[in-house]
């Protein structure tokens, strides 16, 4: 299968300048490769650096060392080297992430949040696939027009889900993206994920709900905690 | 810089007396791309708004700008005129006080059609459609168009000196604190706003805020300054999720969350 992402070598420490200079490492000699149509589920204890490593392979955190690189365009780019604006590209393009919160310009309906995360379509399009992806996860028309500040966490969740599923990304990254769903919800969210990985998207995700994990992931990586690697 | 470089500063140095105001910045910008520049009070972010836009000139370094047609405009160096023009055509410039940039003894109408006016339009019914079209694009009722901006809320007013910038259908705004001084509930409505007509319309946007939720939410990319220089910068959220330098840890961790 066709490598999507690459991993090698990647260690994470984080220095705390106002608390004296501490230096936390997180992260040491992370290898991991990922093809299309494969899921990896990121295991290890809690603190272990499971979220670190999914957020360094987004480039919301900066790795300390090592190369990233992921599949763009039908080239290998380092997104550790890449500047800025080429990572807004890939990750307008290649790499989706649906994060553990909603953040949002507050006064922007659910619908409009959305469809804005749609790719090569007309608004009108967008806002259809995004309406049918939120009726798929429950969430009733009625809400579509509402900004999502004053939903509950679980449609928040589900919010955040259909924009970071509607782009179809070539990479997803998953951090708990059924944390706060009941089983309904769960399980339509574990036949999305299977569904990416059929149109061969390479999906890494943190997933502590066993039933998701076992549903959808090929293998699992584990991320140790740093005293305990090397 | 790039071929397709929109703007692009080098080596910008300025002091007001003994106080340095810029050293050393360096900048870059692309079309479509919003950049924030942001920092406490004093740290020289208007300054460089200010030097950017050719408002006021470096000591030293240079600021180049590409014209529609290729050309690579040196910004310090032109003509007043030449500027002038650039200021009313190519660039837009937000305020954060709307009555430094609108014209208060003008209706709302002529706020905005005065600059089509100043770019050549000459058809009355024509510009003022536009200026309507523009009120309704800002949320303000087009039955409004014959008001005097001074029976504007405050949040209306940042509205109308939106529209009356965006008019003429700039390449690149700047914008100094355009949320700065509105209440909250006014502010998200103006982030909308900006945001999806910058998306819209593809403009670049260099854009100064104390605010770090602002710049999170408008900005591609993110430059820190402190004390004139400039501390860090990158993607926005890598900036304020994983901050490297101690001032932008000590910015991001004196942020109230609410």
């Amino acid at each position: 299968m066709t490598r999507m992402l690459e991993v090698e070598n990647l260690s994470k420490d984080f220095l705390l300048h106002l608390q004296g200079g501490v230096r936390i490492p997180v992260l040491h000699a992370v290898d991991l490769h990922v093809s299309a149509g494969e899921c990896v589920a990121l295991a290890g204890a809690s603190g272990a650096g499971k979220s670190t490593l999914l957020r360094s392979l987004y480039g919301n955190y900066r790795a300390g060392s090592g190369v990233i690189r992921v599949r763009h365009d039908g080239a290998m780019i380092d997104i550790t080297t890449a500047p800025p604006r080429r990572v807004v590209e890939i990750r307008e393009r290649t790499l989706g992430y649906v994060s553990q919160f909603l953040r949002v310009v507050p006064r922007v309906s659910a619908i409009d949040i959305v469809a804005d995360a749609a790719r090569d379509m007309t608004t009108e399009q967008a806002h259809n696939l995004a309406s049918s992806m939120l009726n798929r996860l429950h969430i009733p028309a009625r809400l579509h027009t509402l900004p999502p500040s004053t939903f509950s966490g679980g449609e928040q969740q589900r919010i955040n889900l259909a924009r970071g599923f509607i782009g179809s990304h070539p990479i997803l990254l998953l951090d708990e993206p059924t944390a706060s769903l009941d089983n309904a919800n769960r399980d339509i969210v574990i036949a999305m994920i299977l569904e990416a990985k059929a149109r061969g998207a390479a999906v890494v995700g943190i997933f502590h709900d066993t039933h998701v994990r076992d549903a959808i992931a090929d293998r699992l990586y584990h991320v140790l905690p740093r005293q305990d690697a090397a | 810089m790039t071929d397709d470089t929109l703007l692009s500063a080098r080596g910008l140095n300025l002091r007001f007396g003994n106080i340095p105001a810029l050293i050393d910045v360096d900048a870059d910008l692309w079309p479509g791309e919003v950049l924030a520049i942001v920092g406490e009070s004093g740290s020289g972010k208007t300054t460089l708004l200010q030097v950017l836009s050719g408002r006021v000139a470096p000591q030293s370094g240079v600021v180049w700008y590409r014209d529609p047609e290729g050309r690579l405009l040196d910004v310090h160096a032109m003509p007043a005129p030449a500027l002038r023009a650039l200021h009313r055509s190519d660039w837009g410039f937000v305020h954060q006080n709307p009555r430094d940039n609108l014209r208060m003894g003008v209706t709302a109408g002529g706020n905005v059609g005065e600059r089509l006016m100043a770019q050549g339009s000459r058809h009355y019914g024509r510009i003022r459609a536009e200026a309507i079209d523009w009120l309704k694009q800002v949320e303000i009722d087009g039955a409004r168009v014959d008001d005097l901006p001074r029976v504007f809320s405050g949040g209306m007013l940042q509205r109308l000196q939106i529209a009356r910038t965006l008019v003429t259908h700039p390449r690149l705004v700047f914008m100094d604190e355009p949320t700065g001084g509105l209440d909250v509930s006014v502010q998200a409505r103006l982030l909308d706003l900006i945001r999806s007509l910058v998306r819209r319309l593809n403009i670049a946007a260099v854009l100064v805020t104390h605010d770090l939720a602002v710049a999170r939410l408008l900005a591609n990319r993110i430059m820190v300054m402190q004390r004139g220089v400039v501390v860090e910068a990158g993607l926005t959220d890598q900036v304020l999720d994983d901050p490297q330098h101690a001032y932008t840890q000590l910015l991001v961790s004196s942020v109230l969350s609410a």
